[in-house]
């Protein structure tokens, strides 16, 4: 990769993203995990659960400062760093980010304060409320942002007008209602809560080997264990889903999570592991699982599944398609308002869809008319996104997964027998598993926009097409910028949060007796698993 | 859907322009309070316990407060593509170093009181000072390289270029606007220790807010007068089509001296903006002499108020003009979203910023009341 604009600013956004998301999964289900363990403080008024809200509600604090710090760059940069983006798909795509400002951070963001400061000021329904506010107010601006993303992976409701060179919504609610967000939002959102349960399990794992806050801990992994269990178990089914949706809207994607080179007869094969080669356009040593992709990706037995190479053929002709379109463009916007021949608007109306396929020819020629077959056909082949880096995201992402409803799904069976504290080389296991769940996000997200490549949306805008006119030197320099501040900071964040949780929570309730309100004599069993 | 064509793209485009405006507003009035209280950090406060009870007196708000900086990045981007597609790429480095700051502001506030050494908090405090000066400065920087023109051009195919420097922002006109925000804000910032705090916080607060209210007046009024006699304005001199397409080539532009006064000139009326920006402040100081604490506030928001209308009244309908190539500037009728576009994200404003209002008051009377140091000495009731 030379370090031209193009590589410079998708490596630019890729660091920033990927070190967003390293804070936002944790905000999502850790405010769910805390409004939770508020509610059941509210219902039955056992301090120890108020202990358990302000404890982890402490934690949550520190993460969310982080990703507050580390989103408003992302929403920046898209003028930043692409302006021809910004400008050509504005209309649709600034909408969700206006919406999700609207809708969720005004609400996540007011209450948060008041989480904070207001345990003297509000009733406890009424602090119950906030805690609730900032959890739903995060989880929204998850909803608003995927519906963002989902349009650029399958981007519905929009056509392109001539008169302004870029892309108009003529359909919001086929934006908003995008089979390919909903399942990403629900996927996400459930990716969130297992990093927040799994959290939540290894650090009260940690309590528990060391014998310390034993109540507070226990308490907090059944919630936990419980939560992250449904959550794991809808990670995986949504996850399905949008596989089974990249099968319609994503065929590129899909064969090269699959390093599928070539199409195979009905159903095709899963391979679970090998060693795929771009350039031979091969796998090697590779292991077959027979019929399993074909039955996970179209849900049928006779569907075929085209292979790379298959795909790269149709998008050969895809790009002579939308030269058609490319010269009629010309032609409408050279004409202006003298108009041009119904023969010309015919033409891009019905080759309109693969103009994008046209811009793909831009990386070699200024007039892609101009383009020569060679051309051509290398903007064709570079519609395979890079393979090796899906296929491995992808199947440790996968692994990392089932391996979490393993983890959640024990802690839920020994939570239910009290038996929590009964193996300690399964709370180890607990403690070790908690940077893994962050890798598995990690990991969805390059599946998601690597597999993306080389559009930034999908068969509309290629992502070369749509950069700044910055200078290399430029963004090198906020990149090392960024990167300066964020390993600070990262180095900062993970040392306070370690101090915190080294102190550990302050309990008002150290005697069993104070956890009951009402005099009731304690219940030691109960008290163990609530 | 039809039901967009109930509101001409005309009517939407002006309401947007007037919405771009309450969003600056909302953002320079609310979050402005937290910047200013921010520079104001190691001058008012001059212990540890001091300064706690200066940033517990915004630590609570200034997380809603800066959303609205996020959604006017949003709306902007939503209602004002090319806006936010020429801005943000051509203040690059400007908008990097805002966003440094942005991003060093929320950790100090989480992480200063995470431990206790003094070299720890006085580090986080140097922080909140300058992630407080840094984005005013820049924020009246930018606003004076805009009423000057930018320099950025458009390719036939709406590919933005842009000519200038990081360097070439920081001329003497923008950065003597820039000094008018960095006052502003101090003033509104001490306005907001006044209601707050008590005490000798709040004396020191009143000191440097009177000094910076007198100084807001005076740049401001000088800032109008070089406007007026040395700065050339823009005005469209082609036939204004107000629901064409958004196309900004479409049109022709001339720069002229006088321009930027010429909506003045034609509607008197709009004197009133200008008239707010220089009462707001000095209202604002009689308010801060006499101990009044909410009126000096709202004084203060007014003036901020006043500046900003001023700015919008000069320039419509041209929203960024373009020094190397007049034609490409961006006017309220050639640079919006599509109609429809506009027409949802009003339908969508309409029903949650009341909302907003609504629960943002809620939260600012649950917390009303001043700070209180003896609690914060104990540890009761405060995160910072």
């Amino acid at each position: 990769m030379d370090l031209d604009i193009v590589a410079l600013s998708r490596l630019q956004f890729a660091i920033t993203a990927l070190y967003h998301f390293l804070f936002v999964p944790l905000t999502l289900g850790l405010s769910i995990i805390v409004a939770i363990m508020e509610t059941v403080y509210v219902m039955t008024g056992r301090v120890i659960w108020r202990d358990m809200t302000k404890f982890w509600g402490m934690l949550f604090g520190i993460n969310f400062a982080m990703g507050v710090a580390t989103g408003i760059v992302m929403e920046f940069q898209f003028g930043m760093n692409w302006s021809y983006y910004s400008h050509y798909v504005g209309d649709i795509f600034g909408a969700p980010l206006a919406i999700e400002a609207l809708m969720a951070f005004f609400l996540e963001a007011t209450f948060v304060g008041l989480f904070f400061f207001g345990w003297d000021k509000l009733s406890k329904v009424g602090h119950l409320i906030t805690a609730w506010a900032v959890a739903i107010g995060s989880n929204l601006s998850a909803l608003w942002i995927l519906i963002a993303n989902g349009w650029m992976q399958n981007p519905v409701g929009a056509a392109f007008n001539p008169q302004t060179m870029r892309m108009e919504v003529v359909d919001f609610f086929a934006v908003v209602t995008n089979p390919v967000a909903q399942a990403k939002f629900v996927h996400t959102v459930s990716a969130g809560y297992t990093v927040a349960s799994i959290f939540v399990l290894g650090v009260s794992a940690w309590y528990l080997l060391r014998g310390r806050h034993v109540q507070l801990a226990k308490r907090s992994m059944t919630v936990a264990a419980s939560f992250g269990l449904a959550s794991a178990l809808s990670v995986a089914v949504l996850g399905d889903e949008s596989g089974y949706l990249s099968t319609e809207h994503q065929k590129m994607k899909l064969a090269a999570i699959e390093a599928m080179w070539k199409t195979e007869p009905a159903p095709a094969a899963f391979t679970l592991f090998g060693f795929p080669d771009q350039k031979a356009r091969e796998t090697h040593f590779a292991v077959h699982v027979p019929a399993v992709l074909g039955l996970i990706a179209t849900r049928s037995l006779d569907t075929v599944i085209p292979g790379i190479d298959d795909l790269v053929i149709s998008a050969e002709q895809r790009i002579r398609d939308g030269l058609k379109a490319y010269d009629a463009l010309q032609q409408i916007r050279q004409a202006g308002a003298a108009g041009v021949a119904p023969e010309v608007t015919n033409t891009f109306e019905t080759n309109g869809q693969d103009l994008g396929y046209a811009l793909l020819l831009k990386r070699y020629v200024d007039d892609p008319r101009q383009a020569t077959a060679e051309q051509i056909s290398k903007a064709a082949g570079d519609t395979v996104p890079a393979v090796a880096p899906l296929y491995w995201a992808f199947r440790i992402m996968v692994g990392l997964g089932l391996f979490f409803i393993l983890l959640t799904a024990t802690f839920f069976i020994l939570s239910a027998k009290r038996k929590l504290d009964a193996y300690p080389w399964l709370l180890k296991v607990a403690v070790f598993a908690i940077p893994l769940p962050w890798i598995a996000a990690e990991c969805g997200w390059i599946v998601a926009e690597v597999g993306r490549q080389p559009w930034v949306i999908e068969g509309v805008l290629p992502t070369a097409f749509a950069v700044s006119n910055l200078g290399a030197s430029t963004v090198l320099l906020t990149i090392i910028g960024f990167v300066l501040i964020y390993t600070v900071l990262f180095v900062i964040e993970m040392k306070l949060m370690l101090k915190a949780i080294r102190k550990g929570p302050q309990e008002d309730s150290t005697s069993p007796s104070a956890t009951l309100r009402k005099g009731t004599a304690p219940d030691p069993t109960l008290a163990v698993a609530e | 859907m039809i039901l967009h064509e109930l509101i001409s793209y005309e009517t939407l485009r002006l309401i947007w322009w007037l919405l771009l405006g309450v969003l600056l507003i909302g953002f320079a009035v609310t979050d402005g309070f937290d910047l200013g209280t921010g520079i104001l950090l190691p001058f008012a406060g001059r212990n540890d316990l001091e300064r706690r009870v200066i940033i517990n007196s915004i630590g609570p708000v200034w997380e809603g407060n800066q959303v609205w900086l996020i959604l006017g990045g949003g709306a902007i981007f939503a209602a004002w593509p090319q806006l936010y597609a020429v801005s943000f790429s051509g203040f690059y480095l400007a908008m990097f170093v805002i966003l440094v700051a942005l991003i060093l502001r929320p950790v100090a506030f989480k992480f200063r009181s995470k431990r206790e050494e003094p070299g720890w908090r006085a580090r986080w405090d140097a922080v909140l000072f300058f992630s407080g000066l840094v984005p005013a400065l820049i924020c009246g920087v930018a606003m004076g390289n805009v009423l000057q023109g930018v320099p950025f051009r458009f390719s036939s195919e709406m590919h933005i270029f842009y000519d200038g420097s990081f360097f070439g922002l920081l001329n003497p006109f923008a950065l003597l606007c820039g000094l008018v925000s960095v006052a502003m804000l101090i003033l509104h910032g001490s306005a907001w220790l006044q209601v707050k705090t008590k005490g000798p916080i709040a004396d020191r607060a009143r000191q440097y807010g009177s000094v910076a209210a007198v100084v807001t007046v005076v740049l401001y009024a000088l800032a109008g007068l070089i406007l007026w006699k040395y700065i050339d304005g823009y005005r469209v001199t082609s036939a204004i089509v107000t629901g064409g397409p958004s196309n900004p080539l479409l049109k022709t532009v001339a720069v002229d001296s006088g321009a930027w006064f010429a909506n003045y000139a034609a509607h008197p009326w709009m004197w009133l903006a200008p008239v707010l920006g220089l009462a707001g402040p000095l209202l604002a100081l009689i308010g801060l002499r006499l101990r009044s604490e909410v009126p000096t506030l709202l004084f203060s928001a007014l003036g901020i108020t006043g500046i900003i209308l001023s700015v919008g009244a000069s320039m419509f309908p041209i929203i960024l003009p373009s020094s190397i190539d007049p034609h490409s500037s961006l006017a309220v009728w050639d640079s919006s979203s599509s109609h429809l576009t506009l027409f949802i994200m009003l339908v969508v404003s309409v029903i949650f910023i009341p909302l907003i209002v609504a629960y943002t008051s809620w939260v600012y009377k649950v917390l009303w009341g001043k700070v209180d140091a003896d609690a914060i000495r104990d540890e009761r009731g405060h995160a910072y």
